[in-house]
């Protein structure tokens, strides 16, 4: 067993007991710390793969902003630990019977798994060899040439999915005072002081 | 001994020294740096600084540093234990892991990796988990609001970092720090870095920079008026030092990065002069002189005023850079000015 060998052995311990560890946690926030441990694992196994651009857009993305985004939403909750627990007793019946039949079924799946005869070959070559092109380079290459029409097609889905997200949230409120920064930019000394002479025994009056 | 070295034993002790050796150098400049900030502060505001311990005061952060191990660890009621020791860890090592990548000469590195740009990127992206950990961990509502503020302000200004970098990657045609300087080796010495066409993208990462690393004017999530000390209210002692220094450590690390993207590395600013190391470290010395100087003289942004630069100006502004960056690199528009593979650099 060569240092590759430990070392994905490593990073797959940890990815594996990390997510456990997500369902098993009581706290929530706990529960997302381990789901971050997770995508780094997860990571580090892009990374003996020979995938750096894709380990290093998994930390960006997931663990740098959707990470940060779902602890930001779970320390709101204010949650009732007890409650939850007593939840959990009723629901279990219910839950355990939907986890086998999941089960079951993916079960029947893989049993009767078939795989096109170029598959294989497809799998081990999915981009030129990495002595020739880099691949952030061969990724490039895929994306944006081969595939461009369906990766456009991907962002404008993803266009109309944010607007109809900023439409169905955007509230304009008429009871809430608003900061006007371009008003509070053109203010100069001028408008916002006044000098006077104040003569001693009269104030302003 | 070349022999030894070639073995496995003998790799895995060189890099222990050679990690040793950054690991030193960053934590004696950063010793430094904390005396040299806060002189800097005080020659603004015609005070004399520290001056009392070791000749002109110099040996002040040593003394700060051992009265914070020895302080006892008061641990708060109620605080979440792991997560609460986690949070200042995490903020000093993930401060101290960027530098892996860092070179400070040329192959002088830790690890030659290709995507070390975006390495840096993905460890900046992590160090507000240190934050929000130990402004959640602590049972306390100031240091709570401390850490969403911080939350919220480092993901705005990431984006506009990461839009700024990435007009550097389409200049150079590569995400390796040592491809980007040798981009800016043109023969024309101080004209040849990118300065000069990322014109606009330098004041736009320093300021993001600024907004990143917490630093006043944008140090939001500790402004003691509103927040007493913000996510670091319920710390004291050794975990405190840790956090403080990762925040050094940070703001070190964006030094080393603008002299790197902008500024030409260790390349000599005039076509003649020896590169190296030298220069290397007298950009990084000047630019957190910069960032100095902004704490000492620029007040404190308010919330909303950060939140509207990061999303309704920067972020704009460095898409539409982006934009304009790749069409001037793919029509190599003034010979290959944006475009350095163009020129042979």
């Amino acid at each position: 067993m060569g240092v590759a060998d430990i070392t994905f052995y490593a990073f797959a311990a940890t990815l594996l007991t990390a997510g456990f560890l997500v369902t098993v946690s009581r706290n929530p926030v706990h529960s997302v710390l381990w789901l971050i441990l997770t995508f780094l694992s997860a990571a580090g196994m892009f990374v003996l793969l020979g995938a750096e651009f894709i380990a290093m857009l998994l930390i960006i993305v997931y663990v740098g902003a959707v990470a940060v985004l779902f602890l930001f939403v779970v320390m709101m909750l204010d949650i009732d630990f007890a409650a939850l627990r007593g939840e959990m007793a009723r629901y279990f019946p219910i839950a355990s019977i939907i986890g086998i039949v999941l089960l079951m079924q993916m079960a029947l799946l893989f049993g009767s798994w078939q795989e096109a005869e170029v598959a294989r070959d497809l799998r081990q070559a999915p981009t030129p060899d990495l002595n020739e092109v880099h691949n952030t380079k061969a990724l490039g290459m895929i994306i944006y040439d081969q595939y461009f029409l369906l990766f456009q097609v991907a962002g404008l889905i993803l266009l109309v999915a944010m607007i109809g997200a900023i439409v169905l949230t955007l509230r304009h409120r008429k009871d809430v005072k608003r900061q006007n920064v371009v008003a509070q930019m053109h203010r100069d000394p001028a408008k916002a002081m006044e000098l006077k002479d104040v003569k001693p025994g009269q104030g302003l009056g | 001994m070349n022999e030894f070295l070639n073995t496995g034993l003998g790799i895995t002790l060189l890099i222990a020294a050679q990690s040793l050796l950054v690991v030193a150098f960053v934590m004696i400049s950063l010793v430094f740096l904390v005396y040299a900030d806060r002189k800097v502060w005080a020659a603004v505001q015609m005070r004399r600084g520290p001056n009392v311990v070791g000749p002109w005061g110099l040996l002040q952060t040593f003394a700060d540093a051992i009265k914070f191990v020895v302080k006892e660890v008061v641990i708060p009621a109620g605080v979440d234990r792991p997560v609460y020791f986690l949070a200042p860890l995490l903020s000093f090592v993930l401060a101290m892991l960027a530098w892996a990548v860092i070179p400070f000469n040329d192959g002088w590195v830790l690890a030659d990796i290709n995507v070390a740009i975006l390495f840096v990127f993905a460890i900046a992206a992590l160090e507000v988990y240190g934050v929000i950990m130990g402004g959640w961990a602590s049972n306390s509502k100031y240091a709570f609001l401390g850490s969403l503020r911080s939350a919220a302000q480092m993901i705005s200004y990431d984006v506009s970092l990461g839009l700024i970098i990435i007009g550097i990657i389409i200049s150079t045609g590569s995400m390796n720090f040592g491809a980007i300087v040798a981009a800016q080796d043109t023969g024309w010495g101080l004209l040849g870095w990118y300065w000069l066409p990322h014109l606009p993208m330098v004041v736009l990462f320093f300021i993001s920079a600024l907004a990143e690393t917490n630093r006043p004017p944008f140090d939001l999530p500790e402004a003691e008026s509103e927040l007493v000390a913000g996510f670091m209210v319920e710390y004291g002692s050794t975990p405190y030092l840790l956090f403080m220094a990762g925040e050094y450590i940070a703001i070190f690390l964006m030094c080393a990065l603008i002299s790197l993207l902008f500024f030409g590395g260790w390349l000599s600013p005039i076509p003649g002069l020896p590169d190296g190391f030298h220069w290397m470290f007298l950009k990084m010395a000047f630019f957190f002189f910069l960032f100095a100087m902004v704490k000492a003289i620029v007040p404190r942004y308010r919330y909303d005023q950060l939140m509207r630069i990061g999303w309704k100006v920067f972020l704009p502004f460095s898409l539409g850079w982006v934009v304009l960056v790749a069409f001037l690199a793919k029509f190599e528009v003034a010979g290959g000015f944006w475009a350095r593979w163009a020129i042979g650099g």
